[in-house]
């Protein structure tokens, strides 16, 4: 009788599979991928690796010796303690952050601009009392734009109307109002004195929210070329809700994580993350395979860093709010292991 | 999760010298391999020693990229976060904003 090994599915719940079970969920994983996003698959010698990670009994799985990569840690802090500054500090001092990120609890830059000279000047206070480089990261979040929350037509309205034109004007007319709030908020943390900006979930709203991004950071990178900039997408695939916008002569509606990853460089992002959705029905080995598969032309191209995204929910790791570490630390060391990431 | 991550992969950051490599990351977009020998050979040592704890205690002493006070070790004389950021600036050869921020507004530029 076959022996069972306990897995995870993608919503973190705890199950029992077979090595055959989970052998046959890496190919499968692979083979979405490969049929999505017209990527190469896997080798299998990579297969048969993420085979022994995932077939692999011991509660906690890491990297090699010398293999260990730069974490970025996103949104640094629980804001359970309500001290965001302190919170910097434990993440450096307690988590072996290589990076950390300051952030408002509403983690958007418009409702960052409201606020910007009380997030400065914490800002500014972090930096007395940290080492490791620090961020300021936000969303771009375009949908704020939007009635009833902003002063745009909404587009997703507008759409089931028929109104296409009407909807990608309205698109066009936020991506004004959020570009002007992205740079007032990196004039301001650059006064005070920010080592980066991260652009989080780049794209949620769509194509028009990334092409607001890439502007803000071509003019970031022009106006500060020592300013780190990350872009972290918010998905796998860059939702066409305009449809006809384009970065650099290339149409943004439909990238997949390469096609992302060349639009953030040229933008001049200095670290880009992609994110790959997490099937919450699926093995961990499966949705592990499947980012591994999306990934791993990203980092064969790449001339920038790459930093995974390998949250709740994305790049593997369970979407729950607190993933298992044995489902986590399998995920990090696949990342590592398959793609030759440069962070996470 | 943060700590999974951590302990699974990360380099460590100020126990080692993750944040030193996570800055040549960000500031310069130098990809790991390269982040990292650039540090090892500003720092004289091996690549393998980024990573180590034991190593990169010394050699943050020696030149002044900062300490963590751990329980009973505590490092006053040593320079502290704004006067480390300073020694690594010089070490790696790197503009820092919050130091050039500092000295502007201490008017030492």
């Amino acid at each position: 009788m076959a022996q069972h090994i306990p897995t995870r599915l993608g919503d973190g719940s705890l199950v029992e599979m077979t090595a055959a079970e989970i052998e046959a969920d890496l190919q499968a994983g692979v083979g979405a991928a490969v049929k999505r996003a017209k990527v190469e698959p896997l080798a299998q010698d990579e297969l048969d690796h993420l085979l022994d990670i995932f077939t692999s009994s011991a509660k906690f799985s890491a990297v090699d010796y010398g293999d260990e990569v730069v974490l970025s840690f996103d949104g640094s802090g629980n804001a359970d303690i309500a001290s965001p500054v302190l919170e910097q500090i434990i993440y450096q001092n307690h988590h072996g952050a290589d990076m950390i990120e300051l952030w408002h609890h509403d983690y958007s830059y418009k409702a960052v601009r409201t606020v910007l000279p009380f997030q400065t000047q914490m800002l500014k206070d972090a930096q007395l009392q940290t080492v490791v480089p620090l961020n300021y990261g936000a969303m771009p979040d375009l949908g704020r734009y939007s009635q009833p929350d902003g002063p745009a037509p909404n587009w997703s309205q507008l759409m089931p109307l028929g109104k296409i034109a009407e909807a990608r004007a309205a698109q066009e007319e936020a991506i004004v109002h959020l570009e002007h709030d992205m740079w007032c908020v990196c004039e301001g943390m650059v006064a005070a004195g920010v080592d980066g900006l991260d652009f989080d979930t780049a794209g949620a709203a769509g194509d028009a929210d990334l092409l607001a991004t890439l502007r803000v950071v071509r003019r970031v990178r022009d106006t500060w070329p020592d300013i780190g900039v990350e872009i972290g997408q918010a998905a796998e695939l860059v939702l066409g809700m305009h449809g006809e916008l384009e970065y650099d002569g290339v149409r943004l509606a439909g990238q997949w994580p390469l096609g992302q990853l060349r639009a953030c460089t040229a933008a001049g992002a200095t670290i880009f993350g992609p994110a790959v959705n997490v099937n919450t029905t699926k093995s961990l080995a499966w949705n592990t395979a499947r980012a591994c598969a999306l990934i791993k032309p990203v980092t064969a191209e790449a001339t920038i860093p790459v930093h995974v995204n390998a949250g709740m929910g994305v790049g593997g790791v369970p979407m729950t709010p607190y993933p298992p570490t044995d489902a986590t630390s399998r995920a990090s060391k696949a990342l590592v292991d398959i793609c030759k990431i440069d962070g996470l | 999760m943060a700590s999974t991550h951590a302990l699974a992969s990360g380099m460590g950051g100020m126990r080692t010298a993750g944040d030193l490599v996570a800055r040549m990351q960000m500031t310069r977009g130098m990809r790991l391999p390269q982040a990292k020998k650039h540090v090892a050979d500003k720092l004289g040592c091996s690549v393998l020693d980024l990573s180590d704890t034991v190593a990169m205690h010394d050699l943050r002493r020696d030149f002044g990229l900062g300490r963590m006070q751990v329980q009973d070790l505590t490092y006053p004389e040593q320079p502290g976060a704004m006067e480390a950021k300073f020694h690594i600036a010089e070490v790696l050869g790197i503009p820092i904003n919050s130091v050039e921020c500092f000295k502007r507004n201490a008017g030492l530029a």
